[in-house]
């Protein structure tokens, strides 16, 4: 118990008051931060992710905006066939567009798996600063591929006049909405913590502290390191869902590698490989730069430094203020 | 660290309603909300929209024709996500009853539908894609600039009246890009030696000059905004090709703020703009003599449009008393009842400018490089899309 | 039909093109290869260089003098940085590097843009550098090109022979494999550190302030060049000059010869919007295309050093 406490302890806390929030903020006449939280938690979502190949597996992957992108736009693209363009004809049948999000998230999430499938099949033969770079050449081929697509919008992005449906629930509703992120970021953290202690997390983390000697117990590595990727595309999928529905837009700004740079950074922010690391890294990051917007327009002089001091002082991000760095990755 | 993230949501609890705003009360002011892009690349033509839309406000004493008004600026970083959740947060934290700053189209794409389906007006001091001009229109949406073929129409006109018959086009390989070329063969019905979409964010451009110079076209007209424009007229002039086959394009390459980094290889370029420091009417000396004086540079076509999105809520400000009465207020702005820094201006049905836009030179001033209207390419001008806007 | 004298001169501007990347390039690998340290914040000592050469010409009315300001002031702002802030994360892995020199970046955007303004600066040649010469008839090709083409060749040749041949070279080469056994030899291999990060940013200083009266001067720039410019020294292999010189061509190259020929390429199939939409698209990927097919075939890029 006390061993769940000090474990859990700081991110149930950050869970709970993310849960209590907005209730919190109607009491203080601050609904319209429900936006900003839910911006976090899909960050979180998206990060976490991440985590999964970056902490567990030690594949630095600066390619996530792909699949981040890939979610949004599936969901985006089926809204848009549904409201304006109107069914395609693809080999002689006629496949409607749909706003529906029972079909649109998880198309969402099989697109972004596929797509981690062929792109981590190509780029786990390298590794080390190698793969950070493949896995960045692939993100950049699809937004240059977006960007000149001219019937999805290119540059200027497709609006989506509203949410999807998710009957019973409204995601019209702020509320619904808010809640729906946070459920699935609780759901993505309870899997994780399952999936770190089964075999696949130990094998996952033996690859990432020896691969060679891993190989020679005779376990297949490389199938290892890309069913994780596959793993970790498909639930940045889901988050790029999200982000689509928050924004109610999609542009290639989200299939960028700033965004990949960003999600990197929430996760180192916020402890590598630790379970509620990106939660950390997420709410600090995102809440940092609305606090210092708030203060000056030369914010970024004073985000810059602030990153830096975390890297030399705090090491093993904010989850490592908790505990000596070493002391086991939870 | 269970303490100190205890600590850390303290803090922001604790923080968060100092930002907070009370709903507003009828004595209040009216609150404008302003998301720019004023950190990264390409915040030049935010802090310019900003710094004009601000002059028309201190000019008043902190109002706007008469009222006061309160302005709430942030930074969207060129950001969509960012854009759309400042905006929710200025509606549902500030209480907004405008909001106006947005530089780029995909990010206007982005918020304005959103902002003014929750009631709130939206004037545009930049970006005008053709989506909000036509299919997208808003009875709460009005464009103070241009709608984004403006410019190239204005320029295809020139080009066509100049008798020019073998014309190279190059533009970004982007939404705006075509619209631009698009725009420009609205209005020119000559030949076209070459079309040509290069990268966004390109900055070496040897390619195309070399595939240009081959095409022996009898004139070159260009859109690369921002750093591409920079890069593109300088690399132009160094190939030895200024003099030789005539160049034109839109305002936004021959700026103020873009000139005083090209230097010298725009001398001579003709380009076309709604707008011009020159133009000579008692609104647009006041504002660029205001402007040099508060800032201390030349005001340029962003500080323009800015100022002038001041100056028409001013209008409609002063005779509704306030935003309380939506369609009195809409009613006064569509009447567009001020003195534009640009002279004549109306609205189309569908919220956008007719106008006059100009062809201007650059020259010298002494040692500086500026614009000398030279000709006008359009009088009373409206846009290609006010037929498809249904409001 | 390409006619030949095009086709030389797109191949020029391809060589040019990728000398100046490897200009940008060399003092990253450098910094890379020896202290193995991912520095994102390179592009922004490549702005510095810029702006100071800009601001330094634009005071004195000379391009030289500001070349030779830029380098100086833009290796003192480093060996600060590396003082401060780049001694630290040597011993760090490569996820710590990239965070902070990603928080030196916004650092150093918010602070060039405080000290100089938004708008971009200016930054002119002088009258003998500003012409064209005619390499062949009926192709004139701007004399700073050549000169930029020149400046790159020297650098390459010179930074081959301080590594290959010089005392600094060979405390380089072994401090690179053998940190203890260069203190050992009594020298301090800190100082040692600092000198290679001010030489790999006086270098991309020097790429700075050349790239300026070409390109644009403004904030921001350094993140345009600092992916390329990884990609170059990943399709190299990280640390080797050598690689990054040819990889640094072969980028070039691809991206030129793919703007100039494919839109005309795919016109034999298309209408010549679509071609020009589809080539212009698919030459914006085709470096990305390079530098995936190279690493899929040598995951260790052309050139890996040794070790």
């Amino acid at each position: 118990m006390a061993r769940l406490a000090r474990e859990h302890g700081a991110g149930l806390l950050l869970g709970l008051a993310f849960a209590l929030w907005p209730a919190l903020a109607a009491a203080l006449g601050l609904e319209w931060s429900l936006e900003l939280a839910a911006r976090i938690l899909i960050y979180a979502l998206a990060a976490g992710a991440l985590n999964l190949v970056l902490g567990y597996g030690g594949l630095v992957s600066f390619g996530h905006a792909a699949f981040f992108g890939a979610g949004a736009y599936v969901v985006a693209i089926l809204a848009y066939h549904d409201m304006v363009l109107g069914p395609v004809a693809i080999a002689g049948l006629e496949i409607p567009g749909t706003s529906d999000a029972w079909i649109a998230f998880p198309l969402a999430v099989l697109v972004a798996g596929l797509l981690a499938l062929v792109i981590g099949a190509l780029s786990l033969r390298t590794n080390g600063l190698y793969f950070i770079m493949i896995t960045l050449a692939f993100a950049q081929m699809i937004y240059y591929l977006f960007v000149s697509l001219p019937d999805y919008g290119g540059e200027d992005g497709l609006s989506l006049f509203a949410r999807s449906s998710l009957r019973p629930l409204e995601l019209d509703d702020n509320l619904a909405f808010y809640y729906l992120c946070l459920g699935l970021l609780a759901l993505l953290l309870a899997a994780k913590a399952l999936v770190v202690r089964a075999r696949f997390g130990w094998a996952l983390m033996g690859i990432r502290d020896n691969e060679r000697r891993m190989t020679a117990l005779g376990l297949p590595t490389f199938r290892y390191k890309l069913a994780a990727f596959v793993l970790s595309g498909a639930v940045t999928g889901l988050a790029g869902a999200l982000i689509a529905n928050l924004t109610e837009f999609v542009s290639p700004a989200f299939l960028s590698w700033p965004v990949s740079g960003e999600l990197l950074v929430m996760v180192i922010l916020g402890g590598i490989g630790r379970l509620y690391g990106p939660l950390y890294g997420a709410t600090a990051l995102l809440l940092l730069e609305f606090a210092l917007k708030e203060w000056s327009e030369h914010w970024q002089l004073a985000l810059g430094p602030i990153l830096i001091l975390v890297v030399l002082f705090a090491r093993g991000g904010l989850a490592g203020l908790r505990r000596p760095r070493g002391a086991g990755h939870g | 660290m269970k303490l100190r993230m205890t600590a850390l949501a303290a803090a922001t609890l604790a923080a968060l309603p100092l930002v907070a705003g009370a709903p507003a009360k009828a004595a209040d002011p009216v609150r404008i909300g302003m998301i720019t892009t004023l950190s990264g690349g390409g915040s030049g033509l935010g802090i310019d929209i900003r710094d004009g839309f601000k002059l028309a406000v201190d000019e008043e004493g902190g109002k706007l024709g008469g009222v006061p008004v309160e302005l709430i600026v942030d930074d969207d970083a060129r950001k969509p996500d960012v854009a759309t959740e400042l905006a929710n947060r200025m509606v549902e934290r500030d209480h907004v009853q405008i909001m106006t700053g947005i530089v780029w189209s995909n990010l206007a794409i982005a918020v304005v539908p959103k902002v003014t389906r929750a009631g709130v007006f939206y004037i545009s001091p930049n970006a005008g894609p053709s989506l909000l001009a036509g299919k997208g229109c808003s009875p709460n949406y009005f464009n103070v600039a241009w709608q984004n073929d403006n410019l190239h129409e204005a320029m295809g006109q020139y080009v066509q009246d100049k008798g020019f018959k073998k014309v190279y086009l190059i533009a970004p390989n982007y939404p705006a890009g075509k619209d631009a070329l698009a725009g420009f063969k609205r209005y020119y019905k000559g030949g076209v030696a070459g079309e040509v979409y290069t990268q966004l964010g390109q900055t070496d451009y040897a390619a195309e000059i070399a595939a240009l110079r081959d095409a022996k076209p009898d004139a070159v007209f260009f859109f690369l905004p921002g750093g591409m424009g920079i890069s593109f007229i300088k690399q132009y002039a160094q190939a030895g090709l200024n003099g030789q086959i005539p160049l034109f394009g839109p305002a936004f390459s021959f700026d103020q703020g873009i000139l005083g980094a090209v230097g010298e290889a725009a001398l001579g370029v003709v380009n076309s703009s709604q707008w011009n420091k020159d133009i000579d009417n008692a609104a647009n000396r006041a504002f660029v003599a205001g402007f040099q004086k508060a800032y201390g540079r030349l005001p340029s076509l962003y500080a323009s449009q800015g100022y002038d999105a001041a100056r028409l809520i001013a209008s409609a400000l002063k005779k509704t008393g306030g935003v309380a009465d939506k369609d009195a207020f809409r009613k006064a702005l569509e009447a567009a009842d001020f003195d534009s820094v640009r002279g004549a201006f109306k609205f189309a049905s569908n919220h956008h400018p007719i106008q006059t836009i100009y062809v201007r030179e650059v020259v010298k001033e002494g040692d500086v490089l500026t614009n000398k209207i030279i000709g006008t390419a359009f009088k009373e001008h409206g846009d290609a899309y006010a037929a498809e806007c249904k409001m | 039909m390409v006619s030949p004298l095009l086709l030389l001169e797109q191949t020029l501007n391809g060589l040019q093109f990728g000398v100046m990347l490897f200009l940008i390039a060399a003092g990253l690998t450098l910094v890379l290869g020896i202290m193995n340290l991912v520095n994102l914040a390179h592009g922004s000592l490549y702005m510095v260089g810029a702006f100071v050469c800009a601001w330094a010409a634009r005071e004195s009315g000379s391009f030289l003098i500001g070349l030779i300001a830029a380098l100086p002031a833009t290796a003192a702002v480093a060996v600060v940085v590396e003082l401060l802030v780049v001694r630290r994360l040597y011993a760090r892995d490569h996820l710590d590097q990239v965070l902070a020199t990603f928080g030196l970046i916004l650092f150093f955007n918010e602070a060039t843009k405080m000290i100089w303004g938004a708008r971009p600066l200016r930054l002119d040649l002088p009258a003998f550098l500003n012409g064209t010469v005619e390499i062949l008839p009926g192709a004139p090709y701007p004399a700073f090109r050549l000169t930029v083409i020149g400046v790159g060749l020297a650098v390459a040749l010179g930074l081959y022979l301080l590594v290959a041949r010089t005392r600094l070279g060979m405390l380089i080469r072994a401090g690179a494999s053998n940190r203890e056994m260069v203190s050992a030899l009594g020298v301090d291999i800190d100082r040692l550190y600092t000198l290679v990060f001010a030489l790999g940013a006086a270098l991309t200083a020097l790429a700075g302030a050349l790239a300026g009266p070409i390109y644009a001067v403004e904030i921001g720039m350094g993140e345009t060049v600092l992916i390329p410019v990884f990609v170059v020294i990943v399709i190299g292999g990280i640390g080797s000059i050598r690689g990054a010189f040819v990889a640094a061509l072969l980028v070039g190259l691809t991206f030129v010869l793919g703007r100039a020929f494919l839109p005309g390429l795919f016109e034999l199939f298309l209408g010549p919007s679509a071609a020009s939409t589809l080539g212009s698209a698919l030459s914006a990927m085709a470096i990305y295309i390079l530098m995936a097919a190279v690493l899929i075939w040598r995951p260790r890029g052309l050139f890996p050093p040794h070790g």
